[in-house]
């Protein structure tokens, strides 16, 4: 008799959902369309003017990611719920924050990997600069993470509830917010030129201040959702 | 050698069972039998360790197995009440994924063997298992046992939407997990056809 190694059984989840993913491309591809339809209507509606588009483009992008993950959350834990898979997740024997770093991880690639891809071209449409869009993509890089370690723990907190879509919503976007200030502020001291190195900090440090208890905190909730 | 003290357990304001002590030995089956709704489901799922007990304990080994954590989940397959596959994936796809995450061997076919003994035909094992009939899942989801090497299986209504045949390869499964002195805690409604000698019967009442 064997028992999976942590680092074997974090592969396992993330295989697992990786492979699910790409047996369900739709999924990956409406948060990737939503990301780009919402973020190129802004140009469209504000108008041309580049520098109105300059001053709104860290923020318009910043919330389109932010909404792009709020909507894919109700997928995290919600069918190997139905399934009975978390189930046998919460049976692996090792910690369960340990998977759910792996399933986050995974929730990650899906929906927020794409975003932080897709920015230097939608920054584009916004007139963002070379600087700029770099600041953008790494603040996305930084940010996109945190927000998927934070919604985890609303996703568990809500698992089996009706109406668990908004309540996702009411719960976590609270908590989103210093990721979205940090994250915009990072684009806009980089078009005012006074640096954007504080606010890539402080988004690293949520970053980390997020891995280190947003995973022990939705093993805490998920283990109450299955009672 | 594994043991429930005294275990109670409730839904919401009812009380399912009270006092329940029962001891599994290796090499015994534990059936547990009741009306629906009496609790079976919720006792499986206390003795994972998925559902807190109200009062009393659960031992294996001598040892309370709030405290033993990930080293009693490392001793028991589960199996519910719910497949705990993926529709998405094929049934060999489910299956080494689940003993990768379980730590069993899933190399050089011995997937494509476990399901062959399960009575899947090859045609099927490359197919989204959302085709398959029910039995069929359910066969998918039972062919985890012929890849467990572990001595303790809790296992919630097995021979549900089974058909004969595949009830019979279960109870033979079931019977050489025995003779290797594996320890069965099976919620159930039907007779289980192994020898009277190696089954205790544990009835709850509503």
């Amino acid at each position: 008799m064997s028992q999976p190694s942590m680092s074997e059984a974090l592969r396992g989840v993330v295989r697992r959902d990786l492979l699910l993913a790409m047996r369900r491309r739709s999924d990956v591809a409406m948060s990737v369309f939503f990301v780009v339809i919402v973020a190129s209507l802004f140009p469209l509606g504000v108008g041309p003017e580049p520098a109105v588009l300059r001053m709104i483009a860290s923020g318009v992008l910043w919330v389109t990611a932010l909404l792009a993950c709020l909507l894919s959350l109700g997928r995290l834990f919600t069918a190997d719920y139905l399934d009975g898979v978390l189930e046998q997740t919460l049976l692996i024997p090792q910690p369960l924050a340990v998977l759910v770093v792996g399933k986050v991880f995974a929730h990650w690639v899906i929906s927020g990997l794409p975003v932080v891809l897709l920015s230097p071209l939608l920054g584009l449409q916004f007139g963002l600069s070379g600087d700029s869009l770099g600041v953008l993509t790494l603040s996305l890089l930084l940010g996109t993470p945190t927000l998927s370690m934070i919604g985890a723990i609303g996703a568990a907190l809500t698992l089996g509830l009706r109406g668990s879509g908004l309540l996702v919503a009411l719960l976590v976007l609270p908590l989103f917010v210093p990721v979205l200030i940090f994250g915009a502020g990072a684009v806009t001291s980089s078009l005012a030129g006074i640096g954007s190195e504080a606010n890539l900090s402080l988004l690293g440090a949520c970053f980390l201040l997020s891995l280190a208890f947003a995973p022990w905190a939705t093993a805490v909730a998920l283990r109450i959702a299955l009672e | 050698m594994f043991q429930t003290v005294a275990l109670s357990g409730s839904r919401g304001e009812r009380l399912l069972f009270s006092d329940v002590s029962v001891t599994v030995k290796p090499g015994t089956l534990l059936a547990v039998l009741g009306a629906n709704g009496s609790g079976k489901t919720s006792f499986l799922r206390m003795l994972c360790g998925l559902l807190s007990p109200d009062g009393g304990a659960i031992l294996w080994q001598g040892k309370d197995i709030r405290q033993l954590k990930e080293l009693y989940t490392a001793q028991l397959t589960y199996i519910g009440h719910l497949n705990g596959i993926k529709d998405e994936l094929t049934p060999v796809e489910n299956l080494t994924v689940s003993a990768c995450l379980a730590g069993d061997e899933s190399s050089g076919g011995i997937v494509q063997k476990a399901l062959e003994a399960v009575g899947l035909e090859q045609s099927v094992h490359r197919l989204p298992t959302r085709v398959l009939s029910q039995g069929q899942k359910r066969r998918v989801a039972l062919a985890r046992l012929w890849l467990s090497t572990r001595p303790l299986w809790l296992l919630d209504e097995p021979f549900a939407s089974l058909d004969a045949v595949a009830t019979s390869y279960l109870t033979q499964r079931l019977q050489s997990h025995l003779n290797n002195g594996g320890m069965v805690v099976v919620a159930t409604h039907q007779e289980i056809a192994l020898p009277t000698d190696s089954i205790q019967h544990l009835r709850l009442a509503r």
